[in-house]
C-alpha cells in the first residue's frame, strides 16, 4: 500500500491491514517448546500418580518415558533459553507493568480499555516467560539429580529428597502457567494463536491489546491476506 | 483375616482339648542375623550370588575385608566390617551382613510410581518385579538403608529379594542355607524375634555386652530381617545401620499432601479457566479510532 495521505476510514470498520509479531524462527522455536513441554508434562503426570500412567504408555510406555523425559527436558530448557536471548529485552519490567498489575483486576474481566499501554508483552505475559524461566532452571537443577539418582552419594541422599519435593511443586507450577497461557492464547484472546501460526495480527489488535507497541510497528504494516 | 474363622481356640461343652488349638498360624517370615556369631567368611555373599545367577564381581581394596563400599544391583548380600574402638581402648570388628531389610512399611514401595514394580506379600518379603519397572530410581531416593541399585546395562533396579522364589517352595533363603557358624537363622516373625531376644539377653547376662539388643526398627514398622548386636544403642557402628530408620518425610509429603494439592489445584485451575470463559468471554479486538481528520492513524 503506497499512500501520500491514509484513506479515509468509517467508524467501525476494521483495519484489517497486518504487522508482523513473531518471526518464523521464533515460531519454530515456540512450537519446538510447546511440544516438548507437552511430551514433559504427560511423562512427568504419569509419573505423578498412578491413575495418570496411561499418559506414558501412549508415548511408548514407561521405561521409554523414563528415558526420554530427561533428555526433551534438555530440548525444552534449550528452546526456553534461545527465547530468552532473544526476548530478554521485550521481556523487562516497566512502570506501565507496574500500573498494568495493580490493574489486573480490569484485564481479568475484559475492561482492556482501563487498562495502561503494554508493549510488545503485557505484563501477564512476562510473568507467564519469568514464570517459566526460573521454573525451568529449578526443574533442570533438581532434575540431574532425578536423571542420576546414584551421582549424589549416600551422604548427601538429603538432596535428593529436596530434589524430588522442587521438581513436583514446581512442574506443578508450571502445569498451572501452561494451563493459562494455552487457555489465553487459543480461546481468549481472538487472534493470539494465528499470530503463532502465520506470525502476523491486525494493526487493530496490535492497538487494542498492545499500544506501545502498536506505536513502534503501525508504519511497518502490509496488505491483509 | 480368613484363616483367623477358621482356627478354633474355645470350644463350649467340649471333652478334651480344642482341635488345632495353639497352631502357629503366623505366615510372616524373618531372618535373624547374629552379628555376634558372623565370622565374616562371606559364604552367604557367595551363596546370594550362586542362587540368583551373577557371577563374582570385581572387589574394591579399601583396607578391610569388606568385598566393596556397598551392595551393587548384582551383589545384593554385602558383609560390612568394621573396625570399632570401644571407649576403653579394646578394639571391636563388627561384622553385619547388609541387605534388603524387607521393611513392614517401605520406602521403596510408597516411591515408586510403576504399576506392579515393587510388591509387598503377606509373608513380609517386599520384591521387585523388573518386568514392571521402569528405572526411575524412586524406590533408591524412598529407601532409608540405601539398597535398592539402578543397572545401567538393564535400565532397572534390582534388589535382594529374600529369595522369594526359595521362601514360596518351603526352603529357607540361599544365604542361610550357607552359613557354617548359624549366626543365619530364618523362620516366623514370633520365632525369629523370641531367638533373637534369647540370644540378646544371654550377651547381656552372661557375655559382657550389657547393651546387647535386637535391631527390629518400628520407624519403618518392624522389618523381616532383624539383627542381634553387641551394642543396640548405637546401630551406626554396623557399617551404617541407621539409628531409627523412617520412609524421608519428604517422600511421604510428595506422596501425600502435595499431590492431593497438586490435583486439585491442576483441576481447579482448569474448572477456573472454564468458568472465566462462561464469564467474561473472548477478548475481542477493537476499531482503531479515526485521527482528528478522520484518517486512519
Amino acid at each position: 500500500m503506497s499512500t501520500q495521505a491514509a484513506p479515509q476510514v468509517r467508524a467501525g470498520e476494521r483495519d484489517e491491514e497486518l504487522v508482523v509479531r513473531y518471526s518464523l524462527g521464533e515460531r519454530v522455536n515456540h512450537w519446538i517448546g510447546a511440544l516438548t513441554y507437552i511430551y514433559l508434562m504427560m511423562t512427568g503426570l504419569a509419573f505423578w500418580s498412578p491413575y495418570l500412567f496411561w499418559l506414558a504408555i501412549v508415548v511408548g510406555g514407561g521405561p521409554i518415558a523414563r528415558f526420554w523425559h530427561p533428555w526433551v527436558g534438555l530440548a525444552f530448557s534449550a528452546s526456553l533459553f534461545w527465547t530468552f536471548g532473544e526476548w530478554r529485552r521485550d521481556m523487562q519490567v516497566d512502570d506501565d507493568d507496574r500500573a498494568w498489575a495493580k490493574a489486573m483486576p480490569d484485564y481479568i474481566e475484559n475492561r482492556d480499555d482501563k487498562l495502561p499501554p503494554q508493549g510488545r508483552f503485557n505484563f501477564g505475559q512476562k510473568l507467564f516467560f519469568w514464570g517459566m524461566f526460573y521454573s525451568v532452571i529449578l526443574l533442570l537443577l533438581s532434575g540431574f539429580s532425578l536423571w542420576y539418582t546414584e551421582a549424589l552419594p549416600w551422604s548427601l541422599r538429603y538432596l535428593r529428597y529436596l530434589a524430588i519435593l522442587i521438581h513436583a511443586s514446581v512442574a506443578m507450577i508450571t502445569i498451572g502457567l501452561f494451563l493459562i497461557h494455552v487457555y489465553m492464547s487459543t480461546i481468549l484472546e481472538e487472534g493470539s494463536f494465528g499470530s503463532m501460526i502465520h506470525g502476523t495480527v491486525t494493526r487493530a489488535w496490535a492497538w487494542t491489546f498492545h499500544r506501545k507497541w502498536y506505536e513502534q510497528v503501525k508504519n511497518n504494516a502490509q496488505p491483509g491476506r | 483375616m480368613s484363616q483367623a474363622s477358621t482356627e478354633i481356640i474355645r470350644i463350649s461343652g467340649h471333652a478334651g482339648s480344642v482341635p488345632g488349638e495353639g497352631l502357629n498360624r503366623e505366615f510372616r517370615v524373618c531372618k535373624l542375623v547374629d552379628t555376634t556369631t558372623c565370622i565374616g567368611c562371606k559364604a552367604c555373599e557367595v551363596a546370594c550370588l550362586e542362587w540368583n545367577g551373577y557371577s563374582f564381581s570385581e572387589t574394591t581394596f579399601d583396607n578391610s575385608y569388606q568385598t566393596m563400599p556397598e551392595t551393587a544391583w548384582n551383589y545384593w548380600n554385602l558383609i560390612k566390617f568394621n573396625e570399632h574402638e570401644r571407649e576403653d581402648g579394646t578394639m571391636q570388628l563388627l561384622m553385619r551382613k547388609d541387605q534388603c531389610m524387607h521393611c513392614a512399611d517401605p520406602g521403596c514401595l510408597a516411591a515408586c510410581p510403576a504399576d506392579g514394580a515393587i510388591v509387598q506379600y503377606a509373608n513380609g518379603i517386599v520384591d521387585f518385579q523388573e518386568d514392571h519397572c521402569i528405572g526411575c530410581g524412586y524406590c533408591m531416593t524412598g529407601c532409608p538403608f540405601n539398597i535398592p541399585k539402578f543397572s545401567p546395562t538393564a535400565r532397572k533396579v534390582f534388589k535382594c529379594t529374600l529369595c522369594n522364589d526359595r521362601v514360596s517352595q518351603g526352603l529357607e533363603p540361599a544365604c542361610i542355607k550357607a552359613c557354617p557358624t548359624g549366626c543365619l537363622h530364618f523362620g516366623t516373625k514370633i520365632e525369629m524375634v523370641e531367638l533373637a531376644e534369647t540370644r540378646a539377653e544371654q550377651l547381656r547376662e552372661n557375655s559382657g555386652f550389657p547393651d546387647a539388643g535386637v535391631y527390629d526398627p518400628p520407624g519403618v514398622g518392624g522389618t523381616h530381617v532383624i539383627y542381634v548386636l553387641h551394642d543396640a544403642k548405637n546401630p551406626q557402628f554396623y557399617g551404617g545401620l541407621p539409628k531409627d530408620p523412617h520412609v524421608p518425610i519428604s517422600v511421604r509429603l510428595w506422596k501425600g499432601p502435595l499431590k492431593w494439592i497438586g490435583n486439585l489445584a491442576m483441576v481447579a485451575g482448569i474448572v477456573g479457566l472454564a468458568a472465566h470463559y462462561l464469564r467474561f468471554g473472548p477478548k475481542k479486538e477493537e476499531t482503531i479510532p479515526p485521527d482528528e481528520n478522520g484518517r486512519r492513524p
